[in-house]
């Protein structure tokens, strides 16, 4: 690939992006590029240097906010017309609702899942605080001679210590993954909202 | 190495890259290469935010018939070196309490 079908190809991969942040990142890879070439690289090991354009595309696309990029989708490319102000103003209570809704939605959707990650984290918290709890009745039962009580609080409070530990791990796991699939998902969006306008 | 680090570091080796005299993209990274791994991609994003944390300016030059961007230390870039010299000698010492052990053999 010369340096111009890998400019072209970046190109088309960034079209979502705003205008301005692709002219400079363009600029910067063929900077990088003809200097390589001064050097006395060939143009096509210039480009190889660089990287696959696959793997700079979802670099730039990590790199940049999603708002950002909201932002830029919500710009207008042109001058509204009459009509379309009026339908915009009459539709008010229709597409703004929708767009509430879906904003809602996504965003108890997100709630949804946090909340399991925090309630895992309550119940080892609960069981921890069971196992503590165990102990004081069990050093109540000794100390007055109900020796059968006694040992079954310390064994159930034992057991609630035990079972803390065990699911601290799994809470831990638990909270990691869910934190790479929500960094995914967001990639996700990122990359619709970019190619959307590809096609 | 930890991610977090390794940002950190970057910053500061772009940083030094630029310290004597301004400099251009491809040549920081091949400055920097023997001593950190850094892409192109990388590169771009950490000047960027140099740039905006008013660490670096940046200007245009003609060069061989074409532009090409020098990047120009500013006088916060040189304080977060020094900052940053200062920090590590405080890690150099934990590292040397580290590495020999803690302070079982004191």
């Amino acid at each position: 690939m010369n340096k111009q079908e890998f400019i072209a190809q970046l190109e088309r991969n960034l079209v979502g992006l705003p205008k301005k942040e692709v002219q400079d990142r363009l600029g910067f890879y063929a900077e990088m590029i003809d200097d390589r070439i001064e050097e006395g690289r060939l143009e096509e090991d210039a480009v190889r240097d660089i990287g696959a354009v696959d793997e700079i595309v979802t670099q730039i696309i990590a790199d940049i906010p999603l708002i950002k990029i909201m932002q830029d989708k919500m710009k207008r490319k042109r001058r509204m017309k009459a009509w379309e102000i009026v339908l915009l103003t009459l539709g008010f209570p229709i597409w703004f609702s929708l767009l509430a809704a879906v904003f809602a939605v996504g965003l108890s959707v997100y709630v949804a899942i946090w909340s399991v990650v925090v309630s895992l984290w309550a119940v080892d918290l609960a069981v921890a605080v069971g196992a503590l709890a165990g102990l004081i009745p069990t050093i109540y039962y000794m100390s007055v001679g109900n020796w059968a009580g006694g040992v079954f609080l310390l064994g159930a409070a034992l057991a609630c210590a035990g079972l803390t530990i065990f699911l601290f791990y799994g809470c831990k796991i638990t909270t990691k993954w869910i934190g790479i699939l929500t960094k995914k998902a967001a990639l996700g969006i990122k990359r619709k909202l970019v190619k959307k306008e590809n096609v | 190495m930890d991610k977090q680090l390794k940002r950190g570091l970057l910053d500061v080796c772009v940083l030094a890259a630029i310290k004597d005299e301004d400099s251009y993209g491809y040549k920081i990274i091949k400055d920097v290469k023997p001593y950190i791994e850094m892409s192109e991609s990388t590169l771009y994003t950490i000047l960027k935010r140099l740039e905006i944390s008013k660490m670096l300016t940046v200007w245009t030059a003609e060069h061989g018939g074409r532009l090409r961007k020098y990047y120009h230390i500013t006088k916060l870039g040189l304080k977060r070196i020094e900052e940053f010299k200062m920090e590590w000698r405080e890690v150099m010492s934990i590292y040397q309490f580290v590495s020999k052990g803690g302070g079982k053999y004191e």
